[in-house]
């Protein structure tokens, strides 16, 4: 690196950006690549850690906006995120250790564009928009359209992410992360699945809304189609889960590497996908169960 | 272009003038002169670096050293109460919770950050604190002990 600039406004930050310079937040992406070899320091790099306006978490009447720097300590922990939009939580407490969590961000998540980024399918599943921003003004790309490969986004180079914007769930509606996890900390998603299921408000335990999202079994995090076609007017039972875990093989398309092969991965994401729905469904009663689902539920238990 | 800033470590100030790639551990061990805090992997995996910057543990291999301008550092060498070892340090030596040594001072620092936002962790709410901070030696078993003589015996 040539140059870091601590920016102290976001005007001062987007004018930096729109020269070259590349975004540095908590650096737990960035310059942890520089450090274990993989890819050099930009030559110019600004720093966007200090500007209040992307670290806040706004609540409105439609839904939640989370600033961009938030970082995962606080997503795990933030009352607004926790209640309303458990899987996010769920996936915030699992990333890397105490130290990682609390310089890691949510923007750095996203922008970072890995398959296998816990924080991405709740996002999916959450339906939340990615707001830009640049010296030409501010634009918000559903975060469907947004991972276009690993690492690769829609954002323009001048752009930079400064919050995602978080529609409320609808009544009676849950939400839920799983990961499939070789241990329980510094450790990337073998695979994992986001669910938000919402049921009847009078109470019968029939599905009215669900949708699912897969990690780490396709180039970018994925949601499957026709989850709620599968279940929407049914209860959450052994059937129901059973053709979730389908749904999810088959739209899984994974690689095999050094950490499981692609028939492992096809296998195993689904089993985390009825694993997410399930929990979703029981959050969706108003069961508590604690952020996050991993621990709760018996993945990895700590004893 | 050198990056010219001041870093405040353990309370001091001090005038740094360093490549803007450097570590904050870097800086600390080869600038500052402070070589309690420890570089095992230098790829954020060990926590053998671990600091405190602004009272939340960070692994200062894979911060910039710019970053932390205006923020407070604190290293193994700013745990002790004056010239008497932290609660934490004697119950470590106590309970037989070093062996090499190199991960003490991560873990101490982890343990610290642990105790000041929950004084009194279960054992799970211990290891959750302490799961970025790898040991080769003692299998954790006398590190947890240790750590839950501390909570054990704190007001």
């Amino acid at each position: 690196m040539k140059e870091l600039r601590i920016a102290t406004t976001l005007e001062e930050a987007l004018a930096l950006i729109a020269e070259g310079y590349q975004p540095v937040a908590g650096g737990t992406d960035l310059v942890v690549a520089a450090r274990g070899g993989n890819s050099e320091l930009p030559d110019h790099v600004v720093a966007i850690d200090r500007l209040a306006e992307l670290s806040e978490i706004n609540s409105s009447t439609g839904g939640l906006q989370i600033g961009a720097t938030v970082s995962h300590a606080r997503l795990m922990s933030d009352e607004s995120v926790v209640d309303g939009f458990t899987a996010l939580a769920d996936a915030a407490a699992l990333v890397g250790s105490p130290a990682t969590r609390n310089v890691g961000t949510i923007g750095g998540n996203v922008m970072n564009a890995s398959p296998a980024m816990d924080t991405g399918s709740p996002l999916v599943v959450l339906d939340a928009e990615i707001v830009l921003r640049s010296a030409r003004g501010e634009r918000l790309v559903p975060v469907s359209d947004f991972w276009t490969g690993p690492g690769q986004t829609a954002s323009e180079p001048d752009e930079l992410c400064t919050a995602v914007a978080i529609p409320n769930l609808p009544s009676d509606s849950g939400s839920a992360y799983v990961r499939l996890e070789y241990r329980r900390a510094m450790e990337i998603a073998v695979v994992g699945a986001g669910a938000v299921v919402s049921l009847d408000p009078d109470g019968d335990g029939r599905v009215v809304g669900a949708s699912l999202a897969l990690t780490a079994v396709a180039p970018t995090v994925i949601a499957v189609h026709g989850i709620a076609d599968a279940l929407i007017g049914r209860l959450i039972d052994e059937s129901a889960l059973a053709d979730v875990a389908a749904l999810a093989g088959d739209q899984a398309s994974p690689i095999s590497d050094l950490r499981a092969s692609n028939d492992y991965r096809r296998h195993t994401v689904g089993v985390m996908a009825r694993r997410a729905v399930e929990a979703a469904s029981r959050r969706a009663t108003g069961e508590s169960i604690l952020v996050p689902v991993n621990r709760s539920i018996g993945i990895g238990a700590v004893t | 272009m050198t990056h010219e800033f001041e870093l405040q470590v353990n309370g001091i100030a001090h005038p740094v003038d360093v490549d803007p790639s450097r570590s904050l551990l870097s800086v600390i061990r080869d600038e500052i002169g402070l070589t309690g805090t420890k570089e095992g992997c230098d790829d954020c995996e060990c926590g053998a670096c671990m600091v405190l910057l602004d009272g939340q543990p960070v692994n200062s291999c894979s911060y910039l050293a710019a970053q932390a301008e205006g923020r407070s550092v604190t290293t193994i060498e700013g745990i002790m109460n004056g010239d008497e070892l932290a609660e934490i340090q004697k119950d470590m030596l106590d309970e037989g919770g070093v062996q090499c040594g190199f991960c003490t001072p991560g873990m101490i620092i982890s343990a610290t950050a642990l105790f000041a936002r929950n004084p009194d962790p279960t054992k799970d709410e211990i290891q959750i604190g302490l799961s970025g901070n790898l040991c080769r030696c003692t299998g954790y078993g006398r590190i947890l002990e240790a750590m839950k003589h501390t909570a054990a015996n704190r007001d």
